[in-house]
């Protein structure tokens, strides 16, 4: 025998019980708070790795020092409506080529035909993943909710430039757009329906 | 069950006067009925999982849309999943935990009674309203055991609270359950055995414990979230709102690897139990099964996102996740290599525990290279969301956690009824099993080779003589368990008397008890040497 383990009277043994229970509970009550503490984890990480082709949602300064012309880089445009949303959206142009460090305005086209007052929000995302960091958008629609009237088109703007540090193994760049319909969670369309 | 009662407990006087009846198992604090109750509970979920097996079988017999709709197709593989992980796997080890865990380690009972009561009997109403909700208008839950959002929030039908509240009470009744088992562990055990004599079994569950008190809070959160982005409008798993779904597999995996663990860690300790007892020579390796189970519990917890190679990460990304998965094949191949090493030059005896034990290490093995082939990311693009993974999940789940419950219910059943099952009975029910439950995973191997996509009640023409064949086995195994309740039954109500000892070969404070055990066992501790 290595160790000679007291039996602990009833007493002791309750206590250490209570104890034991007391640590695991807390325990049980950490982890559930890690749950929801992963959600700005998650954001948090890819933010900073880009991991997950999130671009920034607010918009960013020109902070380039010139133009890098030796580099030229084919941004693609996609653009789809979500499941549900009776909206058109389309690029101007499927693909625009750039160098490093110049800046390129894009327009896109968004038209309401649900035939009621809507408002609609594209959500963007860019692959590969990694170059997310790296395409900076000055002025984007995405960064605003877009309430169309009935039948209502309009041209959205979009305003970037791509890091002239953007890694040389990168030569092409798929900007992709979501548009959601969020009529139905916008309480100010709710007034004015 | 017995009434025998020899001395008085001192931590629960109330049972010198036991009831009787239904009173007895609604108010019993007994480790022993509390582990009969869960038992019973685990193989009725069996049998109900069993039948929506059966029915997703029958549909999938031939191609094209014959017996159910499709929606009614995808409730079935949601709730047979749910129910198999929740309902019929989890409360059996519960169980078996319950029954042998006070007398492995010499103790009268588990460390909090009335918790271990509680925690049993709020299964049932868990699994009613998770059932209940199949009756209902819209029908019940549908997007899969996994509820990935979007399908559980933007695009669920109206079950969704049902599911919600059912998966938060089983979460509740394993924490609980788990938080017994680690308590009990650390403070019950009889003097003078430490840490590293306890017995294998009571290892496993130790750590088992420990990983569902980590892991069930993160799964109560991510159906948490589902509820409120479902009914309340937050935005957690809502791409519109800000939110990503994405997210939700991150989170859901997190839970969800370690609970692949949660169900196979206590299979290992419990044909760990079983070879020594039948080779007739001792575990070998026994710290380095301690260890190798120490290790995978902690490596379940970095290799999560091997579910997702297909949602677009980047190659660092998968290939920190395709190594880590693959480093859990080294504890593991320790654990089989030393089962082998057990039986070398023993002594062996094929009693139907130990069948089952055998074709746990051999069809254990499979399902573990196959989810080796699953970890290798360029290959599983191609396996992703196929009858591959299926055939895999069912490998280590059927014939691996499924097959060592039955090598431990055939094991204990003469300690727990006093009476010798009938061996003649369990080879049959071992033989059967056997043969159908390969026919019915096996061939699903083949057919995700070739493409056809898990989760559809519908399917192309060249996979149609394959499915045919999956499904006689499906059937055949299903038939099979019920075996199992006849025999079970029949040892229940007579039989040959058990000695205390049974096994010739087997060891543990268990065997030094009566065979039935005593309602009231180590009421002094017994001394360890």
């Amino acid at each position: 025998m290595d160790k000679d383990k007291v039996q602990p009277t009833d007493e002791n043994l309750d206590k250490q019980v209570k104890k034991g229970v007391t640590k695991l509970v807390l325990t049980v009550f950490a982890m559930f708070a890690f749950g929801f503490a992963l959600v700005p984890l998650y954001d948090v990480f890819c933010d900073i790795t880009g991991l997950n082709g999130k671009t920034a949602d607010t918009a960013a300064t020109y902070n380039a020092d010139g133009i890098d012309t030796s580099r030229t880089i084919k941004v693609q445009f996609i653009s789809r409506t979500a499941q549900g949303a009776a909206w058109q959206f389309k690029p101007e142009m499927n693909s625009i080529e750039v160098h490093p460090g110049e800046m390129k305005f894009v327009k896109f086209y968004a038209k309401n035909e649900t035939g009621l007052h809507g408002v609609a929000q594209a959500v963007p995302s860019v692959s590969p993943g990694l170059a997310a960091n790296y395409f900076q958008k000055i002025e984007c629609f995405c960064f605003n909710q877009q309430p169309l009237q009935a039948s209502e088109g309009a041209w959205l703007p979009l305003q970037f430039y791509v890091d002239p540090d953007l890694p040389e193994e990168f030569t092409e760049i798929t900007l992709s757009y979501t548009l959601y319909d969020i009529t139905a969670s916008t309480p100010s369309s709710q007034e004015s329906d | 069950m017995t009434t025998a009662t020899d001395t008085i407990d001192a931590h629960d006087e109330h049972h010198d006067h036991k009831m009787t009846g239904l009173k007895r198992w609604l108010y019993t604090t007994n480790h022993k009925d509390i582990g009969t109750l869960y038992l019973w509970f685990s193989f009725i979920m069996l049998l109900t999982g069993g039948a929506m097996a059966m029915v997703i079988r029958a549909e999938l017999f031939q191609p094209g849309l014959q017996i159910i709709e499709p929606d009614f197709f995808n409730q079935m593989t949601t709730v047979h999943g749910l129910i198999m992980v929740f309902g019929a796997i989890m409360p059996a080890f519960t169980g078996l935990a319950n029954w042998m865990l006070p007398m492995m380690i010499g103790a009268p009972d588990m460390a909090l009674p009335r918790l271990n009561n509680w925690s049993f009997w709020i299964l049932p109403f868990a699994f009613g309203i998770l059932l209940s909700s199949l009756f209902m208008e819209g029908g019940g839950p549908n997007f899969g055991w996994t509820f990935y959002a979007p399908l559980s929030t933007t695009y669920s039908n109206g079950s969704t609270a049902f599911f919600v509240f059912a998966v938060h009470i089983m979460g509740i009744s394993s924490i609980m359950g788990a938080i017994n088992i680690v308590v009990t562990i650390m403070n019950l055990r009889a003097p003078g055995m430490t840490y590293m004599k306890m017995p294998l079994f009571v290892w496993t569950f130790f750590i088992t414990a420990y990983l569902l008190i980590a892991v069930m809070p993160v799964l109560a959160g991510t159906v948490t979230m589902v509820l409120t982005d479902t009914y309340f409008g937050t935005d957690f798993f809502n791409a519109a709102g800000g939110g990503d779904p994405v997210m939700f597999q991150h989170i859901f995996w997190f839970f969800g690897h370690p609970e692949v663990y949660i169900m196979i860690l206590p299979a290992f300790g419990i044909v760990s139990t079983i070879i020594p007892a039948f080779a007739r020579k001792k575990l070998f390796g026994y710290s380095s099964m301690v260890y190798a189970t120490s290790s995978i519990a902690f490596l379940s917890f970095i290799v999560w996102a091997h579910h997702m190679f297909t949602t677009g990460m980047p190659l660092a990304g998968e290939l920190f996740f395709m190594y880590c998965t693959m480093l859990i094949a080294v504890p593991t191949g320790v654990k089989v290599f030393n089962w082998v090493a057990t039986m070398w030059k023993g002594s062996m005896t094929f009693e139907t525990p130990m069948l089952f034990s055998l074709a746990f290490v051999i069809l254990f093995t499979i399902g573990g290279f196959s989810g080796l082939m699953l970890a290798m990311t360029p290959v599983d693009f191609q396996y992703h969301d196929t009858y591959f993974v299926v055939a895999h999940f069912h490998y280590v789940l059927v014939t691996g956690s499924l097959f060592s419950i039955y090598a431990a219910a055939y094991y204990w059943l003469p300690k727990w009824t006093g009476h010798m099952y009938s061996e003649k009975l369990g080879r049959f029910h071992f033989w059967c099993s056997l043969i159908s439950v390969n026919l019915l995973f096996f061939p699903m191997h083949f057919l995700g080779l070739a493409g056809m996509p898990r989760r559809i009640p519908d399917y192309a023409l060249q996979f149609a003589d394959f499915n045919k064949w999956v499904s006689i086995g499906g059937f055949a195994f299903g038939l099979s368990q019920l075996i199992f309740l006849v025999l079970v039954i029949k040892c229940i109500r007579g039989g040959e008397k058990a000695p205390a000892k049974p096994w010739d070969g087997a060891e543990g404070l268990e065997w030094e008890v009566d065979s039935p055990a005593p309602y009231h066992t180590f009421s002094t501790p017994p001394e360890i040497k």
